[in-house]
């Protein structure tokens, strides 16, 4: 049904099923987004993956299309960002409506100086089809078998053993560590046992992607997201419109309570549903989906050798764009831990830095999905009263409008006050925070920093040099390490002058310095990677 | 135009933390129940406010929507 050309990805037999080995580390279950993009993640620290997956091609449906800056300046990391920025829809605009009147519209990034966007809506195929196409780029580091399906894993203790059914056999694999990117409905997480509990929302809502030459924005072309609560198409209920690349856009529509998800699944019920928004204009449905959303999360991520990434660990409602950014930004905090204890780098206690710094990030997704979705379905007369004359007041109350939530976009998660971070009052940036990225020298800040643990001098001030950590200068002069222009001024501006910040290897400030001396870079840099303890109560 | 005044946030970025809370102390209550409380809620926050012209605005704005 979709018009995007799937290709059929070959089964390839494995050594194990002629009695050979592989010497893998990691061993990676799901080829979507999380996997691949954890396998190039780690690739590019040199460690070697073997990912599984029981499918063989790419995304059915585009799925998640919203990517948010953060997860945009994450990929550019991994080599994929500036092909989805090509290829997307770049937009920053959301509106929402009450009826036909518009009563709040924002701007996600009102500022310039920033190498991505604050948001590109991209299919979940195309994503999937250039992280492959990445993923291809490392022959000797990445394994990726289809039509590999793992049926049984053994925590040993020393590492997991795999089980995998293949159309040629089954065979087991042992690697030193099991990550379980497999999914919502994760058979890791079955298999375990692990409790997975959360809020599950009554209503349904149609996903809808319809194909068509004219725009159903009206006369605008920019790309926007539209929001619409009680619109005269759809009365009394809400709707959602964003336009992907290739003339596709998708249509959420909230369905009434108990809605027969197989029947709301039909060309006959969603037609008319699609023509009430659009008119006359001719489309086409290129795919669609009846859900009940949920908002779910498991207690711990990392249980012995498993660990787990994305929606297996996790599951927000859509609104916010907080799932695939959030199982991205999950890659980024895990793929540099992972790799620094597999190769002796860092203690195992790194990992469990993971399981507490992406647990906060789930719950501040989770919350504020979860809150979007609650505004958008009230569950009692009391709650439509209070939605009702908020939207009411909203056509002229700014307070008002600051209530109205169709989603609360997907922001950097902030790790402030978590262990790995050197606490410090001095900087305009406090340590936890994301990298704020603005335009250096013939480049951009993000490409400088993020891959490594990596000193920033901001103005004049010198960097000691310290072993494990890379320098770089800005707005400054020497020899000692490559200095970059601030033309514009973004970077100071953001940074703060005469000011030194320690950057983790996934881009969040672990310490900021007003005079970085070689022993207190050196004492951040331990704590980052988790050489000290990190629970001193616990020792 | 009703007579109304337009107030602009003073939630501070906290919108959210406050409606959920809202919400919040409305769960289980009968719809009888949730009127008593926020005609408790209105009392206790018109008390707080104090000033008898400053609620009284306010009264006269809330009603400007009454159609």
């Amino acid at each position: 049904m979709t018009a995007y050309a799937y290709t059929e990805q070959p089964f390839v037999r494995p050594p194990e099923l002629d009695g050979g080995k592989t010497e893998a580390p990691v061993a990676i279950v799901g080829a979507g987004p999380i996997g691949l993009a954890m396998a190039i993640d780690l690739a590019q620290r040199g460690v070697a993956s073997v990912l599984f997956d029981d499918n063989n091609v790419v995304s059915v449906g585009s799925r998640a299309i919203c990517w948010a800056k953060r997860t945009l300046e994450i990929f550019d990391r991994l080599g994929v960002g500036e092909r989805m920025l090509e290829k997307g829809v770049t937009w920053k605009v959301g509106r929402n409506f009450h009826g036909t009147e518009q009563v709040y519209a924002f701007d996600l990034l009102p500022e310039d100086g920033h190498k991505y966007p604050a948001f590109v809506n991209l299919q979940q195929y195309y994503v999937e089809d250039y992280l492959l196409d990445r993923a291809r780029e490392f022959p000797d580091l990445i394994d990726i078998r289809f039509l590999s399906k793992v049926t049984d894993h053994e925590d040993r203790g020393e590492g997991v053993r795999v089980t995998v059914e293949t159309p040629e056999g089954p065979y087991t694999l042992d690697a030193d560590y099991m990550l379980a990117c497999d999914g919502a409905n994760s058979p890791t997480r079955t298999r375990m046992g692990l409790d997975f509990s959360g809020q599950t929302f009554e209503e349904r809502f149609l996903i809808c992607d319809i194909e068509m030459e004219e725009s159903p924005f009206g006369d605008r072309d920019t790309p926007e997201r539209w929001f619409w609560f009680d619109p005269p198409f759809h009365p009394g209920k809400s709707a959602l419109l964003h336009k992907q690349p290739d003339n596709i856009y998708r249509i959420d529509l909230q369905l009434d309570t108990g809605a027969d998800p197989e029947a709301e699944g039909t060309e006959d019920r969603v037609l008319p549903r699609i023509r009430a928004i659009v008119g006359d204009k001719p489309f086409r449905i290129d795919w669609l989906s009846v859900y009940r959303f949920r908002c779910m999360m498991l207690e711990r991520f990392v249980h012995g050798r498993v660990i787990f990434a994305g929606d297996s660990a996790h599951v927000v409602s859509p609104f916010g764009a907080r799932g695939g950014n959030g199982g991205i930004q999950d890659v980024d905090n895990l793929g540099w831990k992972l790799a620094a204890v597999v190769t002796g780098e860092a203690p195992r206690a790194l990992i469990d830095s993971y399981d507490e710094e992406r647990r906060h990030g789930a719950e501040e997704n989770i919350l504020n999905s979860a809150r979007a979705t609650g505004f958008m379905t009230p569950k009692s007369p009391i709650e439509a009263l209070f939605r009702s004359e908020t939207l009411r007041m909203a056509h002229d109350q700014p307070f008002a409008r600051e209530l109205i939530n169709s989603g609360r976009l997907s922001r950097p998660c902030s790790l402030a006050g978590f262990p790995l971070q050197t606490d410090s009052a001095s900087g305009q940036v406090r340590p936890g925070t994301a990298i704020i990225d603005a335009p250096v020298g013939d480049t951009w800040l993000i490409s400088l920093v993020q891959g490594a643990l990596t000193l920033v001098g901001f103005g004049g001030v010198r960097l000691p040099d310290v072993e494990g950590v890379r320098r770089i200068g800005i707005a400054q002069r020497t020899d000692d390490y490559p200095c970059f222009g601030d033309m514009e001024g973004y970077a100071l501006g953001r940074y703060g002058m005469g000011k030194a910040y320690l950057f983790r290897p996934d881009g969040h400030v672990a310490a900021v310095f007003a005079t970085p001396t070689a022993a207190g870079v050196a004492a951040a840099r331990d704590r980052a990677l988790g050489r000290k303890p990190v629970l001193t109560e616990a020792v | 135009m009703p007579e109304r005044t337009i107030h602009a946030s003073g939630f501070a970025g906290r919108g959210d933390d406050i409606y959920a809370a809202l919400l919040k102390a409305h769960e289980g209550l009968t719809e009888a129940e949730s009127h008593a409380l926020n005609a408790r809620l209105v009392l206790l926050m018109a008390n707080r406010i104090g000033d008898a012209d400053t609620v009284s605005d306010l009264l006269k704005t809330a009603r400007s929507y009454a159609e």
